[in-house]
Order: structure tokens, then sequence, then C-alpha cells
């Protein structure tokens, strides 16, 4: 093995949290920083040439290669596990930039509520409400902590958006239900096209609140305080699973990755892919000497580091850190360990499938335009005669509807699924079909976690990370609930036939429900429910950092990527003010 | 290294050469130009050739990895699923068989990208996903096998028998092919004159929709539809022509 000269700092991912901390630590700094990322390097020129469904949004060209590494899964602990062998419930990125280049750029905060999930639910319903399994936890941080680095992230990425409560003012035209925030969005909403407009006008007709999207996928020209400047998005509709090759999508290689690469203390290195962090750990504790990775060449590197942060994604965090053997790995029996507990993905499905008789040009449009209603998100409505607890939004989303994924969808009544009845059919329906979505809370459970494959290896001969997961009633019921509400409001906007959702049953692989996968080195107050602090600050080990949506409890209605970021902001104000000064744990 | 030498396209990695230079001699689909809408093939280097429709005609396509018997079987069950009919074009002039014969010499016709480390559990629940070991090449090749004479028959007998293959994963692939093959950019060998684009209104690869997005509601907006190629003024190297 080869050893290079040792660094201050060494990241490994190169995403949205890598690059980010990267960013704030060689602006901020003059500490040496090494970013190390295991695919290739990326920039919106490459992006010219991938407006083609085929080999993007179907071949999966920006993932993960899953020849290389996957998962397992199994519902249960009773269950052998067996590998996902093509992405398709979720989709891991690859390259500088990671999931961050090939996601929707759909901006919204977690409901302030969640951040003491446990504590509020059991002071407004009980202990007895709770699920008997449960493993829901509070986070130990506070969404008033957290309000200043939202803020922060969503002026770095230019969000454009209406606000809804602006420090506890309702604002008309906003998320009225959303937490408080200390000012307006950098921009103002994106373009609003045609079925989500009928979603929002037929949401307002009901009495519920619709509100824009608030849209990483920007407005206007418009120039963050780094001085990246970025232009309006022209809605071509390639954005979900493709890399927007004008810029308009923040994207980590548009937004941070040319302010890094003016930073001569800052180097990142393509090809690196990182297999242990190297440690010397005793029970009471200990510290982190590196990481060993394989360059491009295929040989074996060890990068020594005074700090090491993890920002590998929420399922490779999780498993480097258990390859690595730091800290307890999580058992359910004993419910000893806190590495591998509480994996949740967010219960996300199309609640109505709607068919209308006008034409939509569903063509256009962006990842993140369209029109939500937060109604039923979190514990915004009354559950005290409800069979579940806490809830979810409904989107009507125009992404770009693309022909392959889309094509074929026809009403229960057209019974045929090839042949000329259905060519017909299908041609019909083809541009008149739309989907309202449900993106709902999964609370944490004892039985759903992540641990090694004892059968089931990667290209290196490493374990695969295996999941343990299945839903349990109290998703099953409020997907139940979220699909009768979207049934009602898609007749409201006049569709002629409606598919509902036919409900969740056991946890299935194959089916595309976002890629917001949680939990596995969780955050919280005390070191025997978390793996990390609430400054993403690994318990035992004070100098390795867990950056990412692994350090979520649970999960929550929003998408990640915001609370990713202001998490990650937070941490780096905490190691550039106090760590640096005084390297030792932070809470 | 015998092998490397005497193959017409040989490539560096081990895996192409079983599968390219096992196969014998190159074969072609010959079909009238009528058949294939007769507007546009490719030619052996792969550059689009625009001919002007002649009756009797023919045009011999190039095949990467079905036998000519295999291609006919596959455009005729092609042509089934998504028939030629007063409906519009079929997958017939989308060249839907020329598609499918590209896809399985590339990287998923080998399963290049997917998880194909053992043991393997065949009959894993639907929830787990495809767990065999069969690669798409194999998967087609097996099923076409079933197939033999299928282009020979009538199109209520052909319908019979698909009818009794609807079940199987060789089906559940040519349909998923069949709908790709339509709506493809036609740089993948499918969507002919982007005849399928054509069919359901959609542009392709639009830079701009700036001015259009919230506008025509209820109302039809179809521009015209531009290719990728057309679009970028390059020809952009696709996914099966890659290692």
């Amino acid at each position: 093995m080869k050893t290079l000269p040792s660094v201050d700092v060494v990241i490994v991912g190169g995403g949205w949290t890598g690059l980010l901390m990267a960013k704030e630590l060689g602006s901020r700094t003059t500490l040496s920083v090494v970013v190390l990322e295991r695919g290739g390097l990326r920039k919106t020129d490459d992006y010219g040439d991938d407006m083609d469904e085929l080999d993007y949004a179907i071949r999966l060209r920006m993932m993960q290669d899953a020849s290389r590494e996957t998962v397992t899964l199994r519902h249960t602990s009773s269950h052998r596990a067996l590998p996902i062998r093509q992405h398709a419930s979720f989709f891991p990125g690859s390259g500088v930039g990671g999931a961050g280049e090939h996601w929707n750029g759909e901006f919204p905060r977690i409901l302030p509520d969640c951040f003491a999930l446990l504590s509020n639910t059991i002071e407004k319903y009980g202990a007895e409400r709770l699920p008997e399994d449960h493993s829901i936890q509070d986070w130990g941080v506070t969404y008033d902590e957290l309000e200043p680095h939202y803020m922060r992230a969503e002026v770095l990425l230019g969000i454009s958006g209406k606000a809804g409560n602006i420090r506890g003012k309702q604002m008309e035209g906003g998320n009225i239900f959303e937490g408080w925030r200390s000012a307006e969005y950098p921009n103002p909403p994106i373009k609003i096209p045609y079925f989500s407009a009928l979603f929002r006008d037929a949401a307002k007709a009901l009495g519920y609140h619709p509100y824009p999207i608030p849209a990483a996928t920007i407005s206007q020209i418009y120039t963050n305080p780094d001085g990246i400047a970025r232009p309006g998005c022209t809605y071509c509709g390639f954005c979900e699973r493709f890399g927007c090759m004008i810029g308009a999508k923040a994207q980590p290689t548009n937004t941070l990755l040319p302010v890094i690469q003016k930073r001569k203390n800052v180097s990142i290195r393509t090809g690196a892919t990182v297999r242990r962090i190297v440690h010397d750990t005793t029970q009471s504790g200990g510290s982190a000497r590196g990481v060993s990775y394989i360059d491009g060449s295929g040989e074996e590197v060890f990068q020594p580091a005074e700090v090491v942060f993890l920002a590998s994604w929420t399922l490779n965090n999780t498993r480097l850190l258990l390859l690595s053997q730091i800290g307890e790995p999580y058992e359910p029996t004993s419910g000893k360990g806190t590495l591998g507990r509480n994996l949740t993905h967010q219960v996300y499905f199309p609640a109505a499938t709607a068919f209308f008789d006008k034409p939509l040009n569903r063509f256009m449009g962006s990842g993140a335009s369209g029109v939500r209603i937060a109604d039923f998100d979190g514990d915004l409505f009354d559950h005290s005669g409800l069979p579940f607890l806490r809830g979810g939004i409904l989107l009507a989303l125009s992404l770009g509807f693309r022909p392959i994924a889309n094509f074929g969808v026809v009403p229960q009544s057209v019974k045929a699924r090839w042949g000329s009845e259905w060519k017909k059919a299908a041609l019909h329906y083809y541009d008149r079909t739309g989907n309202i979505v449900f993106h709902g809370e999964h609370l944490a459970y004892k039985g759903n976690f992540m641990d090694l494959d004892p059968v089931y290896k990667d290209h290196f001969g490493d374990p695969l990370l295996r999941f343990t997961l299945d839903w349990r009633e109290n998703e099953r019921k409020m997907g139940e609930f979220a699909t009768a509400k979207a049934v009602e409001i898609a007749g409201q906007m006049g569709a002629k036939e409606v598919t509902p959702f036919p409900g969740l049953r056991s946890y299935d692989a194959t089916r595309n429900q976002s890629t917001h996968i949680q939990g596995g080195t969780i955050m919280g107050s005390s070191p025997d429910r978390s793996v990390l602090n609430p400054y993403l600050q690994h318990w035992q080990v004070s100098n390795l950092f867990v950056l990412g949506a692994s350090a979520f409890p649970q999960n929550a209605s929003a998408n990640p990527t915001p609370t990713i970021l202001a998490l990650t902001y937070r941490t780096a104000d905490a190691i550039v003010n106090r760590y640096l000064k005084n390297p030792a744990p932070l809470a | 290294m015998g092998l490397e030498s005497k193959c017409p396209t040989s490539r560096r990695t081990r895996r192409h050469l079983v599968c390219c230079c096992a196969m014998r001699r190159r074969e072609f689909l010959t079909l009238s130009a009528v058949s294939i809408g007769g507007v546009l093939v490719y030619s052996l280097d792969r550059e689009v050739f625009r001919l002007a429709a002649q009756t009797n005609q023919s045009i011999r396509v190039p095949l990467r990895f079905f036998s000519r018997a295999e291609a006919l079987i596959v455009a005729s069950a092609a042509s089934r699923l998504f028939p030629s009919d007063e409906a519009g074009p079929g997958a017939r002039e989308a060249g839907v068989a020329v598609y499918i014969d590209r896809q399985l010499v590339g990287p998923w016709g080998r399963d290049l990208h997917r998880y194909t480390q053992g043991p393997f559990e065949e009959n894993a629940p639907a929830e787990f996903g495809y767990q065999g070991q069969a690669t798409p090449q194999q998967v087609y090749r097996q099923g076409l096998k079933e197939l033999k004479g299928f282009d020979r028959l009538g199109p209520d007998e052909q319908d019979q028998k698909l009818k009794q293959i609807e079940a199987s994963l060789f089906f559940s692939l040519l349909r998923q092919n069949t709908i790709e093959g339509m709506f493809c950019d036609p740089t993948h060998g499918g969507n002919i004159d982007m005849l399928g684009w054509q069919l359901i209104g959609f542009p392709g690869p639009r830079m701009s929709n700036f001015d259009d997005v919230d506008k025509h509601f209820g109302e039809t907006f179809r521009p015209k539809p531009a290719s990728l190629r057309q679009m970028t003024g390059r020809k952009v190297r696709p996914s099966e022509d890659q290692e």
C-alpha cells in the first residue's frame, strides 16, 4: 500500500455534502483539503448530449453501476436477503456531484415538529399511540437552530418559490403550513404548467392550500453570494435522471465545483474508491488516521488526515463504517448497537392516475415545476380518529413526460396490454394522463435496519450492505387515506377516469419511490441511541464526521437535500468556530 | 488471439469476443422498402441513408445479434404488439427489430451493468425484481426458439401464440423493448423518422419551452420533432456502441 503525505482534511464523496464542506473549509480556512470521489469528473458542458431518455432515464447512465456494487434486501430478519440486481426503487449517483446531478431539484424544508417527533407525539397523543415496534426519536437539533442554515442553502442554490410564513406572518400563495422563515425565497416561483395548474385550481376549490414547489430549477438568472451565475430554467423536461445542460438546475458541479476549483488548498481526486476508514479505536473511543482507497490505476493508497468527513451518500456512509468496524453494529433482537438502525425510505407512490379528455402538453416542465398541498402533512390535521400517525404532501409535478416511461398507461376500462386496442387507447391517453403523487413520512421501526450481507459481495470482494425493510400498518393506512384525498382532487380536476394506487404491500424493489433513503448513522442527543452527535460528529471517534441523510433518525415527507445542506452548513460552522481551536467532542 | 484477428469487429474485452465471434457469418434482415416505411435505413457503418421508396426494392439491414430467421420473428411479434393499423404506423415502420438487435449486442444485452453474482434465486417474489442468471441475449435466444415459424403464421394465430407466452420474461422484455424501439431517439436504430414521436406529439430534445410551458392550456401544442443529432449538430455515441 502506498502512503501519501498527510493532509488536514479528507472528504469521502464529491456530492452535495462533500463539496459543500470542501467549499466552506477551503474558503474559510487554510486547511489542506482532499476530496475523494470514486466516479469521474462531470461538468455542465458534458450534459449537452444527455437529452436521450433511453441511455439516461432507462439505462441509467448517471447512476451507480449495479454490477460493481448494490444492496441486498429482505423484508424481515427471518428471511434470506437477495441482491437488488438493477436499481429501480432508488437511484444512487456516481461521479462528481453524486445524485445531486440527476436530482429533480424540489427544495422543501422539513416541518418544525419533525425534529422532536418522539417528544411531540407523546405529548399530544400519549405513548400508547406509537406503533409497538417503533424506534423514532428526536434529532437533537431544532428547527429554530437550523433555520438560518436552511436560508443559506436556499440562497446558495437560488431557490425559486413563494414564502408562506415569514417570521410567523402567513403569506398568501405560499405554504402557510411551513416552518417560519427569516426571509422570502431568493427568486420568484417557477412557471406552472397546465396539469399542475389544474391541480392548483381543484385543490383551492376543495378548500386546500396549494403552493408552487420550491425549486432549484430556478426561475430567472441568478448570481449567488459566491459569484456563481446561473440562467433561468427553460422547461425542456430533461431534468429528472439527467444533468442540466445550461446549469439552471442547481447541481454540485455548477454551484460548488467552480468555487472549489479556485481554491489552491482543495483538490479533488476522481476514480478514488474508499474501502476503509483507517483508525485507532478502543472501547472508550479513538481517532481516525485517514482512509485507504483504490485509485484509478487499481493501486491501494493510504491517505492520512487529521479530520475525516464521510460524505458518500446514505448507504455508503453506513457501509463504510460497518466495513471499517467503527462503532457497534445494531442488533434488532437485543436492541444493542446503533450503527445501521432506523433505515427508512419515503412513503412515495402515485396516489391517483388521472385520465383527462383534453391534451396536457406534458413534455414541457422541469424536475421541480408543479404544485403541492401540505394540508395532510405531518400533524397538521387531527389524527385522533385516524388509524395512523403523521402524513405527507400531495403534488402534481410537471417534470417533462418521457415517452418510453409513460407510453402505454391506460385507464382500467381498457383491458388490453398490447395489440391494436391497446395501441389506440395508449395513443389517445398518452398526453391526457397525469399522476397525483404522495410523499409521506416513514416512521422508524426496530425491525428496519442495515447490516453487512453474509453472502453477496461487491467487485472488490467486500460484503454488500443488507436492507431489512418492510412497510407497517401506519404507512399502509396513511397511504389509503392519502389515496382517497388524491382521487377526490383528481375528480375535481375534471378527470374522466381515475386509477387509485392499489395500496402498499411488501417493500417493492422494482417500483421507483424516490431516492430519499435515510438512516443508518443517525444523529441524536445520546450515544446510546445514535451514531452521531447533533453536529454530525461521531460519538466515539471525534475527528470523524458523517454528512448526509444517513443522519436522519426518521423520514420526513420533505425531500432530504435542503436539510442535508442545512445540517452540513451547521457542522461547517461548528468546525471552523470551535473544533479547529479545540479538536474535541462538540457535544 | 487468433480469434481476435479474425473477428471483423474485434474489440478489447474478452467478454465481447465470446459473444461476437461466436456468431456465424454476418446476417442481414432483408425487408422491402415499403415494409420499413421506405425512407430510412442504416448501412454497415451506421451512417444514415435516406432512400426513395421504390416498389420492389429491397433493403438489407446488417444484423449484429439475431440471425435472419430470428429477426423476422422479432419483427413479426413486435408488429403484433404495436401493429401498423388505422391508428397509424407501428413497430415495423419504426424499425423496432433493428433497435432490439443493437440493444442485445450492447452492454444491456450482455448484462454488463446488472449485478450478476450468484447465488441466483430464480423463483423469488416479484418485488425483488429479476433474479435469474440469463442475460437478455440468452432470454431472447431461448424465447425465439419457442416461436419458430412465428413469422409465417396468420395474425390471429400469432396473437394466440403470444397470449400463450404472455407471462414469460421473454414476452415482458419484448413488450418493453418494443415500446423503447418506438419512442427512443433515432440514434438507437428505432423510431425511424421520429414516427413514434409524431404519433404521440413528443418533440424530442427541445432546448426551450420557456415561452410555451404556461400557455396552450387545454389545447394541443405540437412543435416539430427534432432528434438529438439534429438538435446538437453532431453524432452522440449511444450506449449500445460502448464497451
